[in-house]
């Protein structure tokens, strides 16, 4: 498939300080990417340079096969950007936001509102479309800020830290939106600090860190990286961990970790469904009664932590 | 549609929409517009009745006469932190990410704050020309001259318009402009606006003759046939020439170092 978003080398410099430090990027078409990572990692200044928003320093950067130096104004007609804060008018009413973005689009007085009406019935904002944005609130401020986003349907959409700031709500809301846009063959890339919503929302994930991309794959692969999914189980009774250890040791093969404090144990598995039947049943023969039985996989936190706490003790050496 | 012509058709019709877009803000939140309309018009009351018996009319006569086109000059400079927050607003909110992020005429956001701030510039002028003509003030020299003297006003707005746009897209923070709203007073009393600067020390009267808004009040006072222009200086002797000078040297300054300032927000 031809990638939708492209990055090679990008390289952006605030004074001495680098933003991005060889950023590389490949999005196919019609999938959800996120980028993910901590405060100042560089996620907005990449999505601030593939929206045209700035201009990199060196690298390449194409959005829908344009540059986007080169052929900014053709980028921007084929996206749409929702920055950080809800880049809208809050004196205005959501219907007025929506017309005016919409001129200026060039639909027309009667396409832009049109348009507004279809936009305002879609995102749920009908009711209080007449109301002023001052008004809304945080979840409603930011379906109108996508919304406003929409009006010439982009094939690309850059989405920078959509949740950020939101109740569960408004998160809710927002994840339910983007999920609905990958339908209609948008390709998203969205940044986010939040693991969970990478998880959800993306197909792919690319984990910054210093400006530049220090692991990348699917949810799947960058979990894989760090190992695979353990069997944990808590006992009832701290003297039946050895027995308990004998008996998961036999269905379970690698090494076995011991958490006396805790009566905890765990150990790696390959095939989560059937080491999950085996070990209960071990157990039950070897007569331990435990507390918790469960097949945990890693979250992306511990991929986070794993990768970035690496490269943190790579920086400082 | 293409070509150039297009292109300007399209900037005309971004820029319109962007004017639109203030429009609706005063007809929506009305209270900021009529504060803005009215604050001149009490301050006309302040100093004509509470402070104007106490001071000296050049060539005596009423100190309304002399008040007023001081006040119109003073009025176009209070519209430097009007514009100014307009900017800030709209950067701090994302708003001017966005435009910057459309296919539209990137003109169309300055030409749109010029207009919106102009009419209502305008708009301000002419309430405290009512204002003044409810006071016992006039205007003289016949229709030709006080429309000349209007053109003057609105020029020295067009020119501080740049000076908010730059101040605007310099400072990121909302309380830059309460530092403009004070500083406006000093700039208003360093002038001829409310007194003549032949009362004032000769050092500071010197000062007073080279500021901006004393040639452009002079020059509204020689045209509205109002007392208290000219003097012994060559700006004050020259104020009509000056008040066309003046503007078009902040247009000259502003204006390249705004557009400048606009492009670097991409670096």
């Amino acid at each position: 498939m031809e990638p939708t978003i492209f990055a090679q080398g990008l390289r952006k410099y605030y004074g001495d300080v680098p933003a991005l430090d060889g950023f590389d990027l490949t999005v196919p078409a019609g999938t959800v990417c996120a980028l993910l990572g901590p405060n100042g990692a560089g996620k907005t200044t990449a999505v601030r340079i593939f929206s045209t928003l700035l201009r990199p320093d060196a690298g390449r950067a194409e959005v829908a096969g344009c540059d986007v130096t080169a052929r900014a104004a053709e980028v921007r007609r084929r996206i749409g950007l929702v920055g950080q804060h809800a880049a809208i008018d809050e004196i205005l009413s959501g219907r007025q936001n929506l017309e005016l973005f919409g001129r200026l689009y060039h639909l027309g007085r009667r396409g832009a509102r049109n348009r507004a009406d279809e936009l305002l019935e879609r995102f749920g904002l009908a009711d209080s479309g007449g109301n002023a944005v001052s008004t809304y609130s945080g979840g409603m401020r930011r379906r109108l800020d996508v919304a406003s986003s929409l009006i010439l349907a982009p094939s690309v959409l850059f989405l920078d830290e959509p949740t950020t700031g939101l109740d569960p709500r408004g998160r809710a809301e927002v994840w339910d939106m983007v999920r609905q846009l990958v339908n209609t063959g948008t390709t998203v890339l969205l940044t986010t600090q939040y693991l969970d919503e990478a998880d959800q929302l993306a197909g792919q994930i690319a984990v910054l860190n210093s400006g530049r991309v220090i692991a990348e794959g699917t949810p799947d692969k960058l979990k894989a990286r760090i190992g695979g999914d353990r069997i944990e189980i808590v006992v009832d009774e701290g003297q039946d961990l050895a027995v308990a250890g004998a008996a998961l040791a036999a269905v379970a093969g690698g090494r076995l970790e011991i958490d006396t404090r805790c009566r905890r144990l765990s150990a790696p598995v390959a095939d989560r469904r059937r080491a999950l039947y085996d070990a209960v049943r071990a157990l039950d023969v070897a007569g331990v009664r435990t507390e918790d039985v469960a097949i945990r996989r890693p979250t992306l936190d511990d991929v986070f932590l794993h990768l970035t706490g690496q490269s943190r003790e790579e920086s400082l050496a | 549609m293409s070509g150039p012509v297009g292109a300007a058709r399209w900037a005309l019709l971004d820029a319109v929409a962007i004017t639109g877009r203030d429009i609706s803000h005063w007809v929506r939140r009305p209270l900021p517009v009529v504060v803005t309309l009215l604050f001149p018009v009490m301050t006309v009351v302040l100093f004509g009745y509470l402070l104007g018996g106490a001071i000296d009319v050049p060539g005596a006569g009423n100190y309304f006469d002399y008040l007023l086109p001081g006040m119109f000059a003073l009025t176009m400079a209070f519209g430097v932190e009007a514009t100014m927050l307009a900017v800030i607003t709209d950067a701090a909110k994302g708003v001017t990410d966005r435009f910057r992020s459309m296919p539209m005429a990137s003109s169309a956001v300055v030409v749109g704050r010029c207009s919106a701030d102009m009419l209502s510039s305008a708009l301000g002028l002419l309430v405290l020309v009512g204002c003044g003509l409810a006071v016992g003030w006039r205007w003289h020299e016949g229709w030709a001259a006080a429309v000349a003297a209007v053109g003057l006003l609105l020029l020295l707005r067009l020119a501080l318009l740049w000076l908010g746009i730059y101040l605007g897209l310099l400072s990121k923070d909302p309380g830059a402009v309460i530092a403009v709203q004070i500083l406006v007073w000093p700039l208003g009393f360093l002038s001829s606006a409310f007194v003549s600067p032949q009362t004032m020390p000769g050092w500071l009267g010197a000062i007073a003759d080279w500021n901006p808004l004393s040639a452009t009040a002079n020059a509204a006072r020689e045209l509205f046939g109002n007392p208290g222009w000219g003097g012994d200086s060559w700006m004050a002797e020259h104020s009509v020439l000056m008040a066309v000078v003046w503007p078009l040297v902040l247009i000259a300054v502003f204006a390249p170092l705004s557009v400048r300032r606009y492009q670097r927000l991409s670096r």
